[in-house]
């Protein structure tokens, strides 16, 4: 995995609540049986319409708008569990999805990719949509040793869980840990029930 | 135990996540043990390539069953799957299955079928075990009293090469629903009103305790159906205590245990129940008699309704304009053009006679495409056996071959764009049944109505 210690970057916004994983991926795009080249399907139906035309008032068709800090709506990555959700925004380019409620298994999925998920609560997630707004433009900084995130005048910290935090700043994934206490694991598994 | 020595009242969820505990590691991550984990072609390939990447071999393999369902056609099974991408993902399932010798109930098989039918059907799925997949709807098995989530492809290579997970014990929700269902009102109509109360992200952090009468008083196929659910409403799981109908539905079934081990395994189970005075961080008390047959309305499955109600005023305008309902107060009465009974949500047998017993001497509209793609072989086998081929076939319904079919759309049953389909399934997200697709979810029985009539129809009214 990919070590992740600051980004900085312009943001991009998309203030709609639930969007779910089939959004981000379709499930016609899943055929693939590597981790790259989700990123060319990403939001696919809202950036493309039937006839493979670019969706010219999406966000992501806009050349104004790029940059590696996506912000959504309330609850981003609900639905199904594929990672190819997490797959298809770090091959976009995304590294950090910042938003003021995550589904439980998108979350898991982004840190186990390389990919910061930062919760806000809902007025600062109103304020940075505002703050887009006002000047797309302007460079949002994510510094995960201090846990800040400053745009404009503002600096939000969030929280993450240590041991999740200590994986992304070293490229550590759970894999590694778990294999480190197998003789562990064997000794759970002699004394555990038969049903 | 507590300082007097007493025991602390447990959950159910607490008994088996802490029976599964392997090691503590910070506050508040543990490494978990999974006792069964289920794959299939669409989210295990990478987790394969991971493995021989960093040389890791599969450290359990007997705890391991594979099935291809996600990506196959529903149709001439026997022959070759024509779509190339499909057939790539199908059998690099069969070769990674093949290599690290797993057993795969493949195309062809007669054990094939949806993992979250197949598990249950061939007595894999037992009470108290921690079950994981890569697919979220793994919560289905929480119906037999276990700890089941959909987990990501990462997580399915560790679970492949330690058996474990990382986790975070999640909070626990206890949801009871008192009383009896009315005519015409199934287990699919009381999970889908449960959803529309606690909206699509209400048990997000949570794993939720179904109770009360109206759950015990479902069969095994309507609990799967609710705990199958679960996810709808962001929870990673919902289990339901094993009694004397999961252990009837158990019994001489191909995996449970046989003969003196069946009575020790049954007085293990019997102590799998949430103990007198035990907690929960959130509790909900619904009544059976309040809900109605249900419909989604929107894009997403929080959005539902009774079936002769209006849409709420609140209503998400997108997700209006999306369904084409902008000039519409309510769904009764809607001409649809497609109905699709299937999904690892109502694909079981009990569906397949609830349909049946519905369209008996009955002809499908003529505007309505009805398509049944069974759970597994062996419910399409039942189906047979019981005659429920001929009966859907002289109502117009075409019955396929087992797979996940229109609930997804990978494979060739899409719905076309701006058409209405009103689906046994368990998602009606913007595109999920094919780009443009209009999905309106319900029950195997409200489906069926719909295809009678060619229109959205209280079902009640013809029973």
């Amino acid at each position: 995995m990919e070590k992740l210690v600051s980004i900085k970057s312009q943001a991009i916004p998309l203030p709609i609540e639930d969007i779910d994983t089939d959004q981000i991926i379709p499930a016609r795009f899943l055929k693939a049986i590597n981790r790259e080249g989700f990123g060319e399907n990403l939001f696919r139906d809202w950036r493309f319409d039937q006839n493979d035309q670019h969706k010219e008032s999406f966000v992501l068709n806009n050349p104004d708008y790029v940059g590696s800090i996506l912000v959504a709506g309330k609850n981003f990555g609900c639905g199904s569990s594929r990672e190819h959700a997490a797959w298809a925004l770090y091959d976009y380019g995304f590294r950090v999805v910042i938003s003021s409620f995550f589904a439980d298994i998108f979350k898991g999925n982004a840190l186990n990719n390389g990919i910061l998920p930062i919760v806000v609560d809902n007025e600062q997630l109103h304020q940075i949509f505002q703050h887009i707004e006002e000047d797309h433009t302007s460079k949002f900084e994510v510094d995960l040793p201090s846990q800040e995130l400053k745009f404009g005048n503002f600096c939000i910290k969030f929280e993450i869980d240590p041991y999740k935090k200590d994986c992304l700043l070293n490229g550590h994934d759970d894999i590694d840990y778990l294999l480190s206490i197998k003789d562990e694991i064997i000794a759970f598994e002699n004394k555990q029930l038969i049903y | 135990m507590n300082r007097l020595g007493k025991k602390e009242p447990k959950t159910l969820f607490d008994k088996i996540w802490d029976a599964h505990v392997v090691k503590q590691v910070t506050e508040d991550r543990q490494v978990i043990y999974i006792d069964r984990h289920f794959i299939h072609e669409v989210t295990s390939p990478q987790a394969f390539n991971g493995l021989r990447r960093r040389s890791i071999p599969i450290f359990r393999k007997d705890k391991i069953t594979a099935t291809a369902d996600h990506n196959v056609p529903t149709k001439n099974q026997h022959l070759p799957i024509v779509e190339p991408n499909s057939r790539k993902q199908v059998d690099t399932l069969i070769d990674n299955c093949s290599e690290y010798n797993i057993p795969l109930y493949g195309l062809g098989h007669e054990k094939q079928g949806i993992v979250h039918v197949i598990g249950p059907e061939q007595g894999l799925t037992k009470p108290g075990m921690t079950i994981v997949c890569g697919d979220s709807h793994t919560s289905t098995h929480g119906a037999f009293g276990c700890i089941a989530f959909g987990i990501g492809t990462s997580q399915v290579e560790q679970v492949m090469a330690t058996q474990c997970l990382l986790l975070e014990k999640p909070q626990k929700m206890k949801i009871e629903v008192d009383g009896k269902l009315s005519k015409g009102v199934t287990a699919k109509d009381l999970i889908l009103y449960i959803i529309s109360k606690l909206s699509t992200s209400g048990g997000t952090g949570y794993f939720i305790e179904y109770t009360g009468s109206a759950i015990e008083t479902l069969s095994m196929e309507g609990r799967m159906t609710v705990c199958n659910m679960s996810i709808e409403m962001g929870a990673r799981g919902g289990l339901i205590a094993p009694d004397e109908t999961t252990f009837d539905y158990l019994k001489n079934r191909e995996h449970a245990p046989k003969e003196e081990h069946w009575e020790m395994a049954v007085d293990f189970w019997n102590n799998l129940k949430s103990d007198d005075g035990c907690s929960f961080d959130k509790e909900y008390l619904f009544h059976a008699e309040e809900i109605s047959p249900m419909v989604t309305y929107g894009t997403n499955p929080g959005m539902g309704m009774g079936v002769s109600d209006f849409f709420p005023l609140a209503t998400n305008r997108k997700a209006i304009d999306y369904m084409g309902l902008n000039d519409q107060k309510q769904l009764i009465g809607k001409e649809v053009q497609h109905v699709f009974i299937g999904s690892c949500t109502n694909a079981r047998i009990e569906d397949l006679r609830a349909v049946a017993s519905f369209v008996e001497g009955k002809q499908k509209a003529e505007n309505i495409t009805a398509l049944i793609v069974p759970g597994s072989k062996k419910v399409e086998r039942q189906a047979k056996k019981e005659g429920l081929d001929i009966i859907f076939k002289n109502a117009g319904f075409e019955l396929r071959e087992p797979g996940c079919s229109a609930c997804l759309g990978m494979n060739e049953d899409k719905i076309p764009s701006g058409e209405y389909c009103v689906s046994t399934s368990n998602r009606n997200f913007e595109g999920r049944q094919g780009p443009g697709a209009r999905t309106i979810l319900a029950s195997p029985l409200t489906a069926a109505a719909a295809a009678i009539h060619g229109k959205i129809v209280d079902v009640r009214e013809f029973l």
